[in-house]
């Protein structure tokens, strides 16, 4: 069963003259284990997608279910609950808090869930360890290089037993080598159960996932179909053209 | 597939190293461009005896033939080798790319939605470039050169995505508002003149 399910999703901002159609009637569906990625220019709707996903927008019609439930028939505090404990943000600019070291910046998230500190620290620093970060567990964000702080936003966003990890352009202004990184670690949690969309123009980036879904407009228009074996690359004989 | 250029001073790459014979070179010629460009012994042994005829590299037995006859490099081959690496390859020719055609020819037919044709292509290479990343997921931590050819293949295919989106986004805004007549001199007569 699909853990992130959005039916029939539309929103728009505005009314009457000035209103403006961020995302018509958006269905997608992504099971536990496997990386969607959405790709579409700017103004496409890709972010709107990712914050209605994530909770942190409503749908102007529509549903959204995280593991089968509705977020329209959650309360608020369940939805609070839900965005610290179930999902894990990462943004182009990381958001992580300067005043806070990293092992802070990864623990913060089950500390606001009521873990007792001393767990979370060890829930923060095995995160940064599995990242390859337990040597800058107490450097501060300007310490860290934009390689690290990404890869600290990761760990945060995937902290104690997350199950969606939502990503929007995660390699940001990164270089081909860290925004590789940054794909691998994602995948890494996909292996490890975790649902994953990733929101990026980069196709790079997106090659990354199982399934890749093209936005224009605020509507899928298109999706990629699970690639044959990589092997007929290295087939000597021509490729049969699909164009 | 490699051109035959590539192979003849991939070849004298290899003897570079040291004097090898022919089924080693072929050998080494696959695993050092991560077993993606095949390459048939009877192409290896064509460039070698080339090579030889042009006095790049010499055969220790001229007049042995088979598996058994080694080469070395001579000190024409590296001058040739060491001018080849720092000469780039030629990429100043105009665009005649059979999807540049194609994208152009979609605007001209009746009934047919451009921005469809480019996400058709969009999806073609996104499709193939999963393919390629899919392989270095698997393979890369383990075969330097095959993540350097993956690498190159992935950066091509994604220049030509990178087209089609500003293609797309060019062609929208075009059909938002259309621009006036401009006197900046059109492509043709532009590399006409660079010529």
């Amino acid at each position: 069963m699909s853990f992130l399910e959005l039916r029939l999703v539309s929103k728009s901002y505005g009314e009457g003259a000035t209103e403006v159609h961020a995302l018509s009637e958006i269905n997608l569906s992504v099971d536990r284990g496997s990386l969607v990625a959405v790709m579409g220019p700017s103004g496409s709707g890709k972010s709107t997608l990712l914050m209605i996903a994530g909770s942190l927008e409503e749908p102007t019609s529509g549903e959204v279910l995280i593991d089968g439930a509705a977020l329209q028939t959650m309360s608020r505090n369940d939805k609070a609950r839900l965005r610290r404990r179930t999902i894990g943000y990462v943004f182009q600019d990381f958001n992580l808090l300067a005043g806070l070291t990293a092992v802070e910046n990864v623990s913060l998230p089950l500390e606001l869930d009521g873990v007792q500190a001393r767990k979370a620290h060890a829930a923060g620093m095995a995160a940064l360890e599995e990242l390859g970060l337990a040597d800058r567990e107490t450097h501060y964000p300007d310490e860290l290089s934009g390689g690290e702080r990404q890869r600290v936003a990761i760990a945060r966003a995937v902290v104690g037993e997350r199950h969606l990890l939502l990503a929007d352009e995660p390699s940001g202004a990164l270089d081909s080598t860290n925004g590789e990184a940054v794909m691998r670690m994602i995948l890494a949690a996909c292996k490890q159960g975790v649902a994953a969309v990733v929101v990026t123009h980069d196709a790079q980036l997106a090659s990354w996932a199982d399934r890749v879904v093209f936005l224009r407009d605020g509507r899928v228009v298109d999706q990629t179909v699970p690639p044959p074996s990589p092997e007929s690359l290295l087939d000597p004989s021509p490729q049969p053209s699909k164009r | 597939m490699c051109n035959t250029m590539s192979v003849r001073h991939a070849l004298l790459a290899l003897l570079s190293e040291g004097p090898k014979y022919g089924l080693q070179l072929r050998q080494e010629f696959e695993s050092g461009t991560g077993e993606i460009w095949p390459l048939n012994i009877g192409q290896v042994y064509t460039t070698l005896q080339r090579l030889e005829r042009d006095g790049l590299i010499e055969s220790d037995e001229p007049e042995r033939e088979g598996p058994q006859k080694g080469f070395r490099i001579t000190e024409s081959g590296s001058a040739e080798l060491s001018a080849w690496l720092s000469t780039p390859p030629d990429m100043t020719s105009p665009p005649r790319d059979e999807l540049v055609i194609k994208v152009l020819s979609a605007l001209r037919v009746p009934g047919v939605d451009v921005h469809d044709v480019i996400q058709i292509h969009r999806r073609y290479l996104v499709e193939l470039m999963q393919q390629w990343t899919r392989l270095k997921e698997d393979e890369a931590d383990f075969d330097l050169q095959f993540a350097l050819v993956v690498d190159a293949e992935l950066f091509r295919l994604d220049a030509v995505v990178r087209w089609l989106d500003m293609a797309d986004g060019r062609l929208k805004r075009a059909a938002l508002e259309p621009p006036a007549r401009s006197a900046v001199p059109r492509l043709a007569r532009r590399l006409v003149v660079r010529r």
